[in-house]
């Protein structure tokens, strides 16, 4: 036996933290492996899995990096791999298959190959002719949509192996939106980088600024006021409810459910415009920096902006109350594009679409963060998986969501808090890692940061809930109905660009 | 008078249905607590689509070009026969009444063969989907309509209007009641109306309707959107001419009776859309046999109790 066997394991830290890149362990490919199998086995997954440039050379050759997450524990494991000469190692993707998708993006921008890889196709650079996957047989045939669709969304390619209605596979290939959004990052000023950042997907503004600002933040070891951490997270759940609540109403309109589609769609807009009154824009743009946040609530516009909250709340509960008791309505959604408990898992699923299926996994409880160090908001699952537990999930997030907000604008009002928005930033720690996770409005949001000896940013890793989710897609609609898939498609709607970076 | 009935029969034929289509939306738009579109909007559209130049698909034959006109002409047809302001057309024949379902059904075959004409997988869908739901409605259609055309003993508009049972219509007789709910089925589900298609939706994977004019585009178009809101029209008048007695001379009182009629089935089918959502594809289906199934239960009560 190896002397090391029982010895070598993961470095434990926590969301927000940063650690010198002295103490990271390096292990051989095999050890490595071998760990973050041991990691996923036990209840843990892969939060993230990738070869940082930056890390190069620091041991042999290029690296592997793993973050292994203990959502039990609320700790994130950190552990790299030394490949040396060799430009390939074993796949994990065969044994976990939550690894897929992170082997292919490593295979494809540094070349280092995952052998055995069961899925090895691109991820994002096109090739063309795209090695679909071909089912064949009597009757079977292919619909090909996209990727210019028939509305107003992002670019993305499906194909359908049918066999008349029924689907038996559904291949997803993305990359139209790819710009190289983690390059561009790093080639950009400090200044331009919180702009990027807020664009990494355009509808989860607050989410990736703030796991930004929460980089800079544990790289610089400072800490934002508490009266910042307030309005951040008001600002990330006015984020979700708007999204949860205009994902409901989109929900209604593909099923031609007009008074939901109607009345969701009036609703989101209120809420929207209360995340403007906070920061001069609809979707949060300007809000968070690090540090801290820019804006501030008088005390009047509190107190005007919780009154309609009570408003807003009750036409909600009427429009959510009319919608899922509609018959019509539980026909097309309940036992609809059905997620299992145990793909939801394999897959390392995240956000509603993971509490939805059964798996609950929430960063805002297992990893707090912010505001959520100190206020929990209890986490909602459902276990149909289907599209109906999607749906009812959103509105009681919203729910909640309401309560948290509502509770922590009257705290702002009652209690005599110390105004103060921001912290000065230090500067940053030169040879860290650091490591920041939220849990935004389509689930956990991962961002990682390398720094110089010089204490700059040199390696960024962004990794959207999309990234983990859209095979999820694809299995729900395995054995479905293709007519169901605009249905499927919204219940998940999963970010493009977040994928693409 | 003969010359005046032609001539308003003409007119209400060419130029209302349109309107037909903007009614229905405006009232939706209502129902949601909007302003909508204006109530002529599909005569702009088809004003815009007249203007435009088509593209054709590079796999597209003639029968593509021709499926439109072909699809328009044989339902301007069947609107000649069927009665408008009376309670005949003066077109109106013996067995008019067949020879006016099977143009509706020449029209949707017209429309099924130009959609696979062009060999798109979304057309071809859609194509199956229309062939597969129109043969359900055939079969609904033609038992309701025997259910009104045995106190006449025979199939023409003339003879079967003028034996219905004005005075004790409607509850005194189930079987016409189960007769007009089915004709309200088979004209929600031919004119890819809520519950069985959506009109509004940009999903071409749900479609039915929609999904096999895709490729169709600028007069082309125009005269699909026409075709539909003219077969729109004429199922509407079908019906009521089984619920309300209309004159057998043109009269105001006539006219009247049309135009409300067809505005009441317009609110009917916009209320219809506003409270309800889809159904599942695979429930069409079923939904179509329970309307048959109605109507043989109508049959079979005719048969005992005879025409009242």
């Amino acid at each position: 036996m190896n002397v090391n066997s029982s010895s070598p394991s993961v470095f434990w830290i926590r969301n927000g933290d940063s650690i010198p890149l002295s103490r990271v362990p390096f292990y051989t490919p095999e050890d490595f492996r071998r760990i973050c199998l041991e990691q996923v086995y036990s209840g843990g997954r892969l939060a993230l899995l990738s070869s940082v440039p930056a890390l190069y050379g620091r041991k042999g050759g290029k690296t592997l990096l793993a973050l292994a997450a203990d959502d039990e524990n609320g700790k994130i494991g950190v552990l790299c791999a030394d490949l040396e000469e060799k430009n390939s190692y074993l796949s994990l993707s065969s044994e976990i298959p939550q690894a897929q998708g992170f082997e292919r993006e490593i295979f494809e921008e540094q070349g280092i190959l995952p052998k055995n890889h069961p899925w090895l196709k691109p991820l994002r650079k096109q090739e063309t002719p795209y090695p679909f996957f071909k089912v064949k047989g009597e009757g079977i045939h292919e619909v090909a949509v996209g990727p210019v669709h028939a509305g107003i969304i992002e670019p993305g390619h499906f194909r359908f192996q049918c066999s008349g209605e029924t689907v038996h596979h559904l291949e997803i290939q993305l990359g139209y939106q790819h710009r190289g959004a983690e390059e561009l990052f790093l080639r950009s000023s400090p200044e331009r980088r919180l702009v990027i950042s807020e664009s990494f997907a355009g509808d989860t503004v607050i989410g990736h600024a703030l796991a930004y600002c929460m980089e800079i933040e544990a790289l610089s070891k400072s800490e934002p006021p508490l009266y910042a951490h307030i309005l951040r997270g008001a600002a990330l759940e006015l984020e979700r409810i708007s999204n949860h609540i205009g994902d409901l109403g989109a929900l209604c309109g593909d099923i031609g459910y007009l008074p939901g589609a109607a009345w969701f769609g009036r609703i989101r807009g209120e809420f929207l415009n209360w995340l403007m009154e906070l920061s001069g824009n609809r979707f949060g743009r300007g809000l968070l920096k690090p540090g801290g946040v820019r804006f501030n609530l008088s005390a009047q516009q509190t107190e005007n902006f919780l009154i309609r909250l009570d408003k807003a709340e009750r036409d909600l509960k009427e429009t959510a109350e009319l919608t899922f008791n509609h018959p019509a309505v539980c026909s097309r959604f309940e036992e609809t594009g059905i997620v299992s408990r145990a793909a939801a898992e394999a897959l390392g699923m995240v956000g509603p679409a993971a509490r939805s299926s059964g798996c609950e996994r929430d960063v805002r409880r297992d990893h707090p963060f912010g505001i959520f160090r100190f206020y929990h908001i209890p986490t909602a699952a459902a276990d149909t998986g289907d599209v109906m537990a999607r749906a009812v999930l959103r509105w009681l997030e919203t729910e909640r969501s309401i309560q948290f907000i509502r509770e922590q604008l009257t705290g702002l009002l009652e209690q005599s808090l110390e105004v103060e928005l921001q912290t000065e930033i230090q500067k940053m720690s030169p040879e860290h890692l650091a490591v920041s996770m939220v849990e935004s409005w389509r689930g956990e949001i991962l961002h990682l940061a390398v720094t110089t000896s010089k204490g700059e940013i040199t390696g960024y890793k962004i990794v959207d809930p999309s990234f983990h989710n859209w095979f999820g897609l694809a299995l729900a609609l395995r054995g479905g109905q293709i007519s169901d898939f605009p249905l499927c498609n919204k219940s998940f709607n999963l970010s493009y660009s977040g994928h693409d970076l | 008078m003969l010359v005046l009935d032609i001539f308003i029969h003409l007119i209400l034929l060419i130029l209302f249905p349109p309107f037909l289509i903007g009614f229905i939306n405006k009232v939706k738009a209502w129902t949601a607590g909007k302003q909508g579109p204006s109530l002529f909007q599909v005569y702009y559209d088809i004003e815009k689509l007249l203007k435009k130049g088509a593209v054709y698909s590079s796999t597209a034959t003639w029968i593509f070009k021709a499926g439109p006109i072909l699809t328009s002409a044989s339902l301007v047809c069947a609107g000649l026969i069927l009665p408008m302001m009376r309670n005949h057309s003066t077109f109106g024949f013996t067995g008019d009444l067949i020879f006016f379902v099977y143009l509706f059904a020449l029209g949707h075959f017209f429309l099924l063969i130009s959609a696979l004409d062009v060999g798109s997988s979304f057309e071809g869908m859609g194509a199956s989907r229309g062939a597969a739901f129109g043969t359900f409605a055939e079969l609904a259609l033609f038992s309701a309509l025997a259910i009104f055309c045995i106190p006449a003993g025979s199939p023409t508009f003339k003879s079967v209007f003028t034996a219905l049972p004005w005075k004790t219509w409607g509850f005194a007789h189930p079987a016409y009641l189960a007769g007009a709910l089915v004709l309200l089925a088979v004209l929600l589900t031919e004119n890819s109306r809520l519950p069985i298609d959506d009109p509004n939706t940009h999903l071409e994977l749900t479609m039915i309707h929609e999904v096999m004019v895709l490729d169709h585009g600028g007069p082309d178009f125009a005269f699909i959107l026409y075709s539909s809101s003219l077969k729109l029209l004429l199922q509407a008048d079908l019906l009521i001419h089984f619920l309300l007695p209309f004159p057998s001379h043109l009269t105001e009182e006539g006219v009247l009776l049309l135009l409300s009629g067809i505005l009441g089935i317009g609110i009917l089918i916009g209320i219809l859309e506003s409270v309800t959502a889809r159904l599942r594809l695979q429930r069409i289906p079923q939904f179509l046999i329970g309307a048959f199934i109605l109507t043989v239960l109508g049959l079979m009560i005719s048969f005992y109790r005879g025409a009242p």
